[in-house]
């Protein structure tokens, strides 16, 4: 035991901890700013949001002191039954949980809230890890396929009950798991292609056209059209200067992902106009930058873009942005806590996250390919996933490049569920891969 | 799917990462150091700037009493970003509004803008914002905003001093200073000496919370507005206060003037009006009740109106006729009451006799002298000849004239030439006999009070007159420039002694005219003037004086409306107002009561 503990220390990966206490830390200041209360003289406010969060940071410190030192094959054997309980939970939360902002996902105690989807995230790494390392999975057959996605689906499915759009979000990124694991590239090219063909839809379906002897209408019949005709001028030369053998290949598939294309495009334009609720729609359009007629809609937005702008290269200084202490941007200290950032600390502070994170994704990556336990690498592409989907919606929606999700900057918003979450997340990691030359291969 | 292709994939990863960040990175630096959009935006929202404004001039009697000042006054603001629950229904019994109304209001407000406040209320004063303001916190999206408004503290010369009120689409066009919502002198000496009144604005940049409210001033960047200049007006309040007393209730008009200086001491209209009525809350209902009243009380008289002079007018025939020498003053003319009537017992006067007589043939024959000089032998060229001459004369008495334009809004009147009677009878096809009532102060003519008392000043001068003006110094300066200017009559002063003594006569004689102006211990000359009226209606009383004979301190003309003859009620008005100004007391005490007691 003794021996044990002390190798541990000897592979542990201190760059990986080293950024996630510095974004900790940084998170922490920004968070005193940002719930600074005026009238409150003290630099900082204890009994506000930035005492809290720091009792939350040192419950966190015991909490990652704790998970370092317990065994990985602790992690590994009770995956299934952590998996299992989270699901409990997320149950127990849809029947008991406390309603805020429209949402049941809360379990109230006393003065403080716990959100057992922040838990989810973890437990769903380590069982999809078990359950992929396990011999008897094999990627290639239809079953281990469909288990897999089951067991992402399950909580997802759980938390769009409450509803947790902004989790269910986070959870698609185990698409990268799978990826790595042998899902066919052919499903994130599809992804990307569907995303491209849905922004154009969104965008060209507001636009109103006038069309010769029928009046104004929609473009997108004309987006439709040129579609088919400019996708068949090009499958048409694509097939001229391929070789005979290959053509009828190509004519094949290339004339059902016009069809398919044809078909998602004209579904989603089908349903942006019949199927989503007015302010739902309003806040997809706010995102494409097209102006709707309530001037509130892009409210948040607006200000969070200022909010940001105004910073400069350097940033107005801890503490003395106006935009920040007069609480312009709406969960400034949780959701669009990067505003903060940007406000105070500028470019300087913004770029400086922004690369923190990179490192820290591509640091975990590392990790997960150094690793000889199939768990160990599975395990770590979670991780990555889930800090990579958390990344880019949450800084995304703060400079106006992804919709308005409300999901917090790992390790940097306001809030004890998620930041515990993520230090079960990386601390499991940091133990895992510290034990990683006792597995043999 | 091949063991390479899969150890291929966290490279695949790996730049997806590294591309999203390159994106962030890009798009930070776009929106924090390259586009200025955001910043300003960001500045928009946190900052408010507030233009400071200055405080105006006031004006002050020729002793230094205050006239018009500031006092506050209170906008209530609506922002429609900021009202949540707004009790409109409540809000309307607050302020005492219908419900529709403010219903009305608060849409045009929310639509103008949800973040640019919008007046609601206008100008309330201090008691009424008093009754309210405790309540005014039940409302969000209310504030209130102090503003400084113009207040008549003495109640005098409304019509001298002008409306001050809010500027017009034009003025915002055409001026910076002004602002939605700004003041402006609108007319009067409000309007006429604006630049110097209004000062220069200053500027405030606060840092406002989400909720609009003021946090933070940013004192560096701040310039204090520069008030106004103060101006001291050449009116005596006193003086200005007695005219108006005793003008009270009537139709018609004082002006008085220091004839050594041309300073006016008293310019009063009536009926006149409270300034304060026109601004304020009270404005639009005040101005459509004066603007229709059938007296026409916004009507400057004083200035603007334009009567026949009348027998006052024989007096300046009377010098013209001696200067030219074709009368001395013993020359006696019959009363030949053939051509022209008259009035009273005598058969011939010397010029004193014939003023104090107002003896109508007498000044008919003197102007034909003047007129007819044979210089053509056709008559009637003579005639047009020697009008030319005649009306020359008549205008170095400042008939015709705006005296300067040192008032706004004063008229000319007019002095027929020899276009005009061409014009009517053709040319060379009237003679004097067609145009003789001129030389009684009939016919054609049209003078104003203003000229009437600057005729006064003329004859207390025994030669000149000063432009009259009523600004005495502007901010410490000194008066403007431009109202210092003497204008000769080109009349020997001897020759005003004939004159003079028939006006001393007018009042001092037992059979004068004007014995109702005389005042113990004081030598007023004076000169009655009766303004016909057609059909029915009473004359209009006129009355012009300077007062003592030797060092005229005052010089006088009074008009009043539908009053009868000259010496009726004109006269003891201007007696009154001698005895005041040059004792600081009343003597003739039953002569007040019975101008105070007047009826129509």
């Amino acid at each position: 035991m003794i021996r044990n503990s002390s190798s541990i220390f000897k592979n542990f990966d201190w760059p990986l901890a080293i950024i996630v206490v510095v974004l900790i830390l940084f998170g922490w200041a920004n968070i005193i700013s940002a719930s600074a209360n005026i009238e409150v003289i003290e630099l900082v406010d204890w009994s506000g949001k930035g005492g809290k969060q720091l009792m939350w940071i040192c419950i966190c410190s015991v909490l990652a002191f704790l998970i370092i030192n317990i065994e990985a094959e602790f992690f590994i054997r009770t995956s299934v039954l952590q998996y299992v309980a989270t699901l409990l939970l997320l149950v127990a939360v849809l029947i008991i949980g406390k309603k805020i902002g429209g949402a049941r996902s809360w379990f109230a105690l006393g003065n403080f809230s716990l959100q057992p989807s922040e838990f989810a995230k973890p437990t769903t790494a380590l069982v999809l890890a078990w359950y992929l390392s396990q011999d008897s999975t094999k990627w290639k057959s239809f079953i281990s396929r469909v288990a897999s996605i089951v067991l992402i689906a399950l909580p997802a499915g759980l938390i769009l009950l409450q509803p947790d759009a902004g989790t269910v979000v986070v959870f698609a990124g185990f698409v990268f798991v799978l990826y790595r694991e042998g899902l066919s590239g052919n499903f994130l090219i599809i992804g990307f292609a569907s995303m491209i063909i849905a922004i154009a839809t969104i965008i060209i379906g507001v636009t109103q056209f006038n069309y010769p002897w029928m009046g104004t209408w929609s473009g997108i019949g004309i987006f439709w059209l040129i579609w088919i005709v400019l996708g068949g001028l090009i499958l048409f030369l694509i097939r001229d200067a391929t070789v005979p053998r290959r053509r009828k290949n190509i004519t094949r598939w290339g004339v059902m992902a016009l069809i398919a294309g044809l078909l998602f495009s004209g579904g989603l334009h089908m349903g942006m106009e019949k199927v989503l609720r007015p302010h739902q729609r309003e806040r997809i359009h706010v995102l494409f930058g097209i102006d709707v007629s309530n001037p509130d809609a892009d409210y948040n937005i607006r200000h969070a873009k200022s909010a940001i702008g105004s910073g400069g290269f350097s940033g107005k200084g801890w503490m003395c942005g106006p935009m920040t202490a007069y609480s312009f941007v709406p969960e400034q200290e949780t959701d669009f806590i990067f505003c903060t950032v940007g406000e105070e600390w500028g470019f300087m502070g913004t770029s400086t996250v922004v690369i923190l994170f990179m490192i820290l994704l591509l640091r975990v990556l590392y990790i997960a390919e150094r690793q000889r336990s199939k768990f160990t690498r599975i395990y770590a592409y979670g991780v990555a996933s889930i800090l990579f989907m958390h990344f880019i919606v949450n800084i995304g929606m703060a400079l106006g490049l992804a919709p308005v999700i409300g999901i917090p900057l790992p390790f940097f918003s306001y809030g004890g569920s998620s930041l515990i979450g993520f230090t079960f997340l990386i601390c499991i990691l940091l133990r895992l891969d510290a034990e990683r030359y006792k597995i043999l291969r | 799917m091949s063991s390479n292709d899969l150890k291929r994939r966290p490279l695949v990863f790996g730049g997806i990462i590294i591309i999203i960040s390159a994106i962030f990175i890009v798009r930070l630096f776009s929106l924090q150091i390259t586009n200025e959009h955001w910043s300003n935006y960001a500045g928009m929202l946190t900052e408010e700037r507030q233009t400071l404004d200055p405080i105006r001039g006031q004006f002050l009697d020729r002793n230094g009493d205050l006239i018009v000042t500031n006092i506050a006054s209170y906008d209530l603001l609506y922002t429609a970003r900021l009202a949540t629950d707004f009790d409109t229904l409540a809000f309307s019994e607050l302020i005492n509004w219908d419900l529709d109304d403010l219903v009305i209001k608060l849409e045009k407000a929310t639509n103008y803008s949800r973040y640019v406040p919008s007046i609601i209320v206008k100008q309330l004063n201090p008691k009424e914002f008093a009754l309210i303001s405790k309540e005014l916190w039940r409302f969000s999206g209310i504030h209130y905003r102090t503003r400084s408004i113009r207040s008549n503290v003495a109640g005098v010369a409304g019509h001298l001093l002008g409306e001050y009120r809010e500027a017009s689409r034009d003025d915002l066009n055409s001026d910076s200073f002004y602002r939605l919502g700004s003041y402006k002198g609108k007319s009067g000496l409000e309007s006429k000496f604006e630049t110097q009144l209004r000062g220069l604005p200053g500027s405030r940049r606060h840092i406002v919370d989400v909720r609009n409210n003021v946090q933070e001033t940013l004192s560096s960047l701040d310039t204090m507005p520069k008030t106004g200049k103060d101006i001291t007006l050449t009116i005596d309040l006193a003086l200005q206060r007695y005219a108006e007393k005793l003008l009270k209730g009537k139709r018609g008009s004082v002006v008085a003037i220091q004839p050594q200086t041309g300073e006016i001491l008293a310019i009063v209209s009536a009926p006149f009006y409270n300034s304060d009525d026109l601004t304020g809350t009270r404005r639009g209902l005040v101005y459509d009740s004066l603007n229709h009243h059938p007296h026409k009380p916004l009507y400057n008289r004083a200035l603007r109106g334009t009567y026949r002079p009348g027998s006052i007018f024989k007096m300046v025939q009377g010098l013209i006729g001696l200067d030219e020498g074709v009368i001395t003053q013993r020359t006696v003319i019959n009363c030949d009451r053939s051509i022209i009537r008259c009035h009273g017992a005598h058969t011939a006067d010397n010029l004193t006799e014939a003023i104090t007589h107002s003896c109508n043939p007498y000044f008919r024959e003197v102007m034909r002298r003047v007129v007819q000089r044979g210089k053509d032998e056709n008559k009637l060229k003579d005639a047009a000849l020697g009008l030319v001459s005649w009306r020359n004369r008549i205008l170095e008495f400042g008939f015709g004239s705006n005296l300067g334009g040192h008032l706004p809004g004063t008229r000319r009147g007019s002095i027929p030439d020899v276009n005009y009677y061409d014009g009517v009878y053709g040319k060379y096809h009237w003679g004097y006999s067609t145009i003789y009532s001129i030389s009684i102060g009939e016919g054609e003519l049209l003078t104003t009070p203003l000229q009437m008392a600057n005729l006064a000043c003329i004859l207390a001068n025994r030669g000149f007159y000063h432009e009259p003006h009523a600004v005495r110094d502007i901010g410490g300066k000194g008066k403007p420039a431009s109202t210092d200017s003497i204008h000769y009559v080109n009349i020997n002063a001897d020759l005003f002694e004939p004159v003079i003594d028939a006006m001393q006569l007018v009042i001092e004689d037992p059979s004068g005219t004007a014995w109702r102006a005389r005042v113990e211990g004081i030598t007023i000359c004076g000169k009655t003037g009766t303004v016909q009226n057609v059909n029915d209606l009473e004359d209009h009383s006129a009355f012009m004086a300077f007062a003592p004979r030797d060092n005229p301190q005052i010089a006088i003309s009074v008009y009043v409306e539908y009053a009868g003859g000259g010496g009726a009620w004109a006269a003891p008005i201007a007696g009154l107002l001698i005895d005041s100004y040059l004792t600081d007391s009343i003597s003739n005490i039953k002569a007040e009561e019975r101008i105070l007691n007047w009826e129509e």
